[in-house]
């Protein structure tokens, strides 16, 4: 559906944000892209929306490369939500002009009233017509994030992209929000890309993780498998600190994520790597490719 | 004597209509070396019970009960008293490192203000260096100025703020809502390595059980502005008695636990209006296990097992 092949972001140069992603979602399927801040998950994220250019590698969708000049007609297909719900909606606009304003951009044709409607309550803001008039600073965090997916969803999009779609939430509302994301992949068959540092959100409701480290995909595979046997160590350590009770040892890394602009040679993790030896150094690593099943780019690993 | 007690504290705000109760009668210690979690969502009042210790609260609040110090109410403590415990005694842990701290000094002048004014050392600049590499920096940082750290440096200069006059006690709100999984690793860990270090006592405050639950000795859990539960920290997470708690813990899933693959656990519904309390438990309309009783009985927090209390009728019956 939608995905990415030998993918490069580069700023000013010589930070490489994105350094050689090979991804595909497939139709109908929630990935989860995880990794820390300046990982590049949101790039990579921003790039498949057409919003930063690539470098090099294309973006591509329904397995034909982006063409930048029908941009408007991708966006239409592929939305984006973001996190902050509250940073993202005009506190000057109604619920119903928030989300009418993607119709007006793309000029949809139809009963405008009924489609923001529609788009409200499979949100699960309902009965829809109560929201219309409602401004973002009287609604519940929950709900605002309800507003914004609304907003997409009114496109009828085929793609959600979302960025840290609960992090601003409350734990309450977290499973709320999860579970509307389920039912939209279920009910309209929505392919989803969530962006986001929390595992246990992917072990909610991904088919499929990807971790990121450093402009690159590390180990990429169905859930399961991934979040119950990480093959890459930094999947491990990453793991091993998500509070939980009864956990194994912790492998709390040292230090922060390098500095993308300075990505050491060799395994780009071997700095930081608790299990190095001295091969990852040097050791050229290939770009994960898109064959099913699961995949770790490490020297370690088969 | 606990270094800190909250004896049946209350606070309103003015609201339009009237007082609107944010904390509503809370009973709660802390012991030295203990780490205590308060957890619940945004608006149940934790924040708001926090800032009582250093009286942090806007005029408009009128706050009751007794708020015991090592044993010296603080609620009645003049000015003068308070802004020297301020600090030495006592010291807060503020979320959002970025705002808290001033874009336009090096964080070694900012850590030095408070030792300056409260000449709690005879060198500053040494305890300012002895500081940073208590919290894991390199004592060279600090000529560096807000911009030039991280998320989680920032985060760990504002603890070494915090420890800066040698508190007893530390109250962190949040300390690692806005951080990745392994700096809050971080983060937690020096934490409570300074609690058990320092012997200081901590308030941890989150709405993620999941942190508290791995982090503090107790966690008491709050909703609409009263404690529904208290137990040892493994125990409250792991095996909730409150239906409240249940839900709390239950939206962190436990990465492994087949229950939780494709179907995350929300709460439906939002916390009641603090000016607009539902009669009977506070929680009731929100209940998933709610019974007739539940509209109408007052509860209050009744035995729970072993060092556990929760206020739900089903817990006493």
């Amino acid at each position: 559906m939608i995905g990415a092949r030998d993918l490069r972001v580069v700023f000013g140069g010589r930070v490489r944000a994105v350094d050689g992603v090979d991804l595909e979602v497939d139709a109908g399927e929630i990935v989860a892209l995880v990794g820390e801040s300046g990982c590049g998950k949101t790039t990579l994220a921003r790039t498949l929306l057409g919003l930063e250019k690539p470098s090099s590698g294309e973006v591509l969708f329904e397995g034909k490369p982006l063409d930048y000049r029908r941009l408007k007609a991708y966006r239409r297909q592929v939305q984006l939500v973001l996190q902050d719900p509250l940073g993202a909606l005009n506190p000057r606009h109604t619920v119903y002009d928030a989300v009418a304003e993607g119709l007006r951009i793309h000029r949809v044709p139809g009963d405008e009233q009924a489609l923001v409607a529609d788009a409200l309550s499979r949100a699960g803001l309902r009965p829809p017509e109560r929201f219309f008039l409602r401004y973002p600073h009287e609604l519940s965090g929950g709900q605002r994030q309800r507003v914004v997916i609304a907003g997409a969803l009114v496109l009828e999009p085929r793609v959600l992209i979302a960025d840290e779609p609960v992090s601003s939430l409350d734990a309450s509302v977290r499973g709320e929000i999860l579970g509307l994301l389920l039912r939209l992949r279920d009910e309209l068959g929505l392919t989803v890309l969530v962006v986001t540092h929390d595992l246990g959100l992917a072990w909610n409701i991904a088919d499929r993780v990807a971790v990121m480290y450093l402009g690159r995909i590390v180990e990429i595979g169905p859930t399961a498998e991934v979040l119950q046997s990480p093959q890459h160590p930094y999947t491990q350590a990453l793991l091993s600190v998500v509070p939980d009770v009864g956990h194994t040892e912790q492998i709390v890394l040292t230090g922060e994520p390098p500095d993308p602009a300075r990505i050491p040679s060799g395994c780009r993790f071997h700095p930081r790597c608790p299990v190095v030896l001295p091969e990852c150094t040097s050791v050229s690593l290939p770009i994960l490719g898109v064959e099913v099943g699961h995949h770790a780019a490490c020297v370690r690993v088969g | 004597m606990s270094l800190l007690e909250w004896r049946d504290v209350t606070v309103d705000y003015a609201g339009p209509d009237g007082p609107v109760p944010a904390v509503r009668g809370v009973t709660l210690s802390v012991e030295r070396g203990e780490v205590l979690g308060i957890a619940g969502e945004s608006g149940c009042g934790k924040s708001t019970l926090a800032a009582t210790v250093l009286r942090l609260l806007p005029d408009s609040a009128r706050v009751g009960g007794e708020i015991l110090l090592d044993g010296t109410d603080l609620l009645t403590m003049s000015w003068g008293k308070l802004r020297a415990a301020r600090w030495s005694d006592a010291a807060i842990v503020f979320q959002g490192a970025l705002h808290s701290l001033n874009p336009v000094q090096s964080i070694g002048k900012q850590l030095a203000e408070p030792i300056r004014l409260h000449k709690t050392a005879a060198d500053p600049d040494a305890r300012v260096r002895e500081l940073l590499e208590q919290v894991g920096l390199p004592a060279s940082r600090a000529s560096a100025y807000p911009h030039e750290l991280s998320g989680g440096q920032r985060q760990r200069v504002m603890i070494a703020m915090a420890l800066a006059c040698g508190p007893d006690l530390v109250i962190a709100d949040e300390p690692t809502t806005a951080l990745d999984v392994m700096v809050q690793a971080q983060v937690l860990d020096l934490l409570t390595g300074l609690v058990r270090d320092l012997g200081m006592g901590m308030v941890l405050i989150s709405h993620d059980l999941g942190v508290l639950g791995t982090t503090c000795d107790r966690i008491a859990v709050m909703y609409a502005g009263r404690i529904v539960e208290i137990g040892p920290g493994l125990d409250v997470f792991d095996d909730p008695q409150h239906p409240y708690t249940r839900a709390l813990a239950g939206a962190f899933p436990r990465v492994g636990d087949p229950a939780a693959r494709y179907a995350p656990v929300g709460l439906p519904g939002d916390p009641p209006y603090p000016g607009d309390l539902p009669g009977g438990c506070d929680f009731h309309p929100r209940c998933p296990v709610v019974m007739d009783a539940c509209a109408t009985a007052s509860v209050s927090l009744v035995d729970a097992g072993a060092g556990r209390v929760a206020a739900c009728l089903r817990v006493s019956s």
